[in-house]
Formats: C-alpha cells, structure tokens, sequence
C-alpha cells in the first residue's frame, strides 16, 4: 500500500515591533499611508527585535506548535530548516536547532536555503521523505527576516516586507492530503531579485561598509528588486504553474476552494485572478497585517485561512509559491 | 485593433487620470502623479487584455502611448 502525507499543524510567531504605514510616512514622507495601502495592500508589518534573527522566529513557532497542537517532540523524526538567512555558513542552522528545540539524535536535519517558494520547496522535500517510506514525521521551519537586508529609505521595499517564523508538521497518513508537485527554476532571473554583498560571491568589504555607515553599515547585505521585472515574471509564470498543477492533479479549475499565492504583495494576487479568471473571493490575501514574510508567507496564509473558516474539512486548496531565483513551486492540498 | 479602445482600456485602468487626458503622443512618464505602480498596471492590463508579455526591460524603451501600442501590435 503506498503512503500518502498530509499537513497536521501550522503555527507561526511574529516579532512584537510593529511598523505602520504612518510610522513609514513620518520617518521617509514620500507615500501618504493610505497610498501605500493602495500600493501593496499592507497597514502594518512585523520588524524583528534587535538581534533577533529567523532562527529565532522559527524556534518560537515551533514551541508553538508544540503547545498549540498538543505535538510530542519525540515523534520528529526529519526537521527541514528554510531561509535565506542562514545563521553560519556552517554548521547548518538545523543542526543548531535539533539541539535548541531538544529534538532527538537520531533524526535528519538539512537546510533549505530557498526564499519566497521555500515553503511549497520544501513541502515536496517532506511529501518525497515520507512517501518514499523512511521518515514519518517532518518538522519544516520556515523564517525570514527581510527587514535585516532592507535599506532604511527603501520605501518600495519597506512597505511590503516583514519579518517572520513558521512551522508546519507533516506526517505519514492514510488521507492523501498532499498532492502532485509543480516546480520550476529561471536561474537567468537572479539578478532580478536579489541580496547584494551577502555572501561569498561579493562579500561585505571596508568600502561597502563606509558606504553605508549612516545606516549600521547594511551588514547582511542589501536587497534589490527589479519590480517591474519580477512581476512580468510572476504574471507569466504563475498562471502556467496553476495549470500544470490542475492538470497532474487530474482535477479542474473549478474544484479548487481556495487559492493560497505566495502573498507577494495584494496587486499581484489581484492581477493573478483576473488572468486566471478565478473569482477574487477565492484567492487569499492575509497581507494586510504581515506584508510579504518570504518563505514563511504561504503557512501563515494556510493557517489565517484555516482560523478565518476559509478552509474547511474536505476543501482542495491549491497552493503556489514564486519568487527569488527565480524559482516556483506548488500543489494542491486536501484538507 | 485601434488605439481610441486602447487608451480608453489605460485610461480605465489608471483611476486618478480623468477620461480624454491621454492621446497617442501623450508620454506616459510625464502624466501627474507617475509611479511605478502605473508601470505595473500596463503590464498587467497588456498581459490581460491582448495576451502580450511585455518585459520591464521593453518598458524603459517605450515613451508615449503610440510607441507602447505600436509594441502591443507588433507582439500580439
């Protein structure tokens, strides 16, 4: 008999600081909040806390989840860490975090360094672990915190990211909850979206440094879109996506009870319905009170939708994530 | 195809700019109030209404609304 696997549980945490369109007004006075709101479709983003990084956040959704759903920590067998913000170059940040959480010894643990489709990326990395008959349940973090790597009068930027954890537990199941995979990679879209001096490849230096030492010195980097570029992209390769989910999932489009898009800002979901032609109450949009959380946005929207009576028992939820790589992936899930 | 229905298809689009504003010489840069946003939205309305991809790098070529529909025509 094959194995099928399904999402048991999703919680999330968001740091306490709180950024509002008025606080953004006051401090760059280019865009009136109620402009940015009609921008991007966002009131108020979290901003992590000083020092506090994404493991931080993934490590307190994850007590969440444990508290929150009654979850016995010694079941994990599989933990999946996902960022673009790793702690080192090594040790891998999961391994940190078998430990920080006191999960067991025995277990796997891997980084996914993937952002904006990190959490439908890994979600097929959990689905192929479990179908594949050698671990059963897997714990996949997924964190980001894009306010580290945000220039401080980058308006475009600022107005549409926040910071934030989220973990999801996924278990070997007779209900088949999770289905066939879509992915794709456009890796001639890097430089469209992408964290300039982050990393070996172009490394902070004493000039970068100097640059920008008005503003603690963009030590982590500095994060560059093409917005222009990125959403010619999204428009095109997101509707493709859908179908080809739709498709190898043998279903319709009209089977679908709800769309969750990777929330990359509220413009972009709006367009997607109109191409698609799917109509707007059936594509999910949670920004309003988190902005784009990266790879954490898709859970967070799965578990606001779960609470807000959007998804009940039974539902086909079709779930797409694209971005940062360019890369995108999605599936649909039987709740 | 004509270009009256496409400026009158932009002009729906881009809700602060009064009908009868725009004419095919009209650079789109120099309406009151551009954004980039206006940018996206003529991608997005291309893309919807005519099937047309338009990429940001073709964008930054294109100056008045002839030249923008002259590239739709070309394309779709």
């Amino acid at each position: 008999m094959s194995i099928s696997s399904e999402i048991k549980a999703i919680s999330y945490y968001l740091p306490d600081k709180r950024l509002t369109n008025d606080d953004l007004y006051e401090e760059l006075g280019t865009l009136q909040p109620d402009e940015i709101y009609k921008r991007v479709g966002v009131r108020e983003r979290r901003i992590r806390g000083n020092g506090e990084i994404g493991s931080d956040l993934a490590f307190k959704s994850s007590q969440l989840l444990f508290e929150e759903h009654g979850i016995n920590k010694e079941e994990i067998d599989f933990l999946l860490f996902c960022t673009e913000g790793l702690d080192y170059k090594g040790p891998a940040t999961a391994c940190i975090m078998q430990d920080r959480l006191g999960l067991r010894n025995s277990i796997g643990a891997m980084d996914v360094p993937m952002g904006c489709a990190g959490f439908t990326n890994g979600l097929m990395v959990a689905k192929a672990l479990i179908e594949s008959g050698q671990f059963n349940n897997i714990l996949l973090q997924t964190a980001d915190i894009p306010s580290s790597v945000i220039h401080p009068n980058d308006m475009d930027l600022r107005m549409l990211f926040g910071d934030a954890g989220a973990s999801t537990l996924i278990s070997a199941s007779d209900h088949y909850g999770i289905g066939h995979f879509v992915m794709g990679t456009d890796g001639s879209g890097s430089e469209k979206l992408i964290v300039r001096k982050s990393n070996t490849r172009t490394p902070v230096d004493v000039e970068w440094l100097k640059e920008h030492a008005d503003v603690g010195g963009m030590v982590f980097g500095r994060m560059e879109m093409d917005g222009l570029e990125v959403f010619s992209f999204s428009m095109r390769e997101v509707p493709q996506m859908v179908n080809q989910i739709i498709a190898k999932n043998e279903m319709d489009i009209n089977d679908i009870d709800l769309f969750v898009f990777h929330q990359a800002n509220a413009f972009i979901l709006k367009m997607l319905a109109r191409k698609m032609k799917i109509d707007p109450e059936k594509v999910y949009n949670c920004m309003e009170y988190v902005g784009n959380t990266v790879s954490a946005s898709v859970p967070i929207a799965l578990a606001m939708a779960k609470k807000d009576g959007k998804i009940k028992k039974g539902d086909k939820v079709l779930i797409a994530a694209f971005g940062i790589g360019f890369s995108w992936s999605g599936t649909i899930l039987r709740y | 195809m004509v270009i009256e229905e496409f400026i009158k298809k932009l002009e729906t689009e881009f809700e602060d700019v009064q009908p009868g504003v725009l004419n095919p010489k009209t650079n789109f840069r120099e309406i009151d109030d551009w954004s980039s946003m206006y940018a996206l939205i003529i991608i997005a309305l291309i893309d919807l209404e005519y099937g047309v991809t338009v990429k940001g790098e073709d964008l930054i070529k294109i100056e008045t609304i002839q030249e923008l529909f002259d590239f739709v025509k070309e394309n779709s």
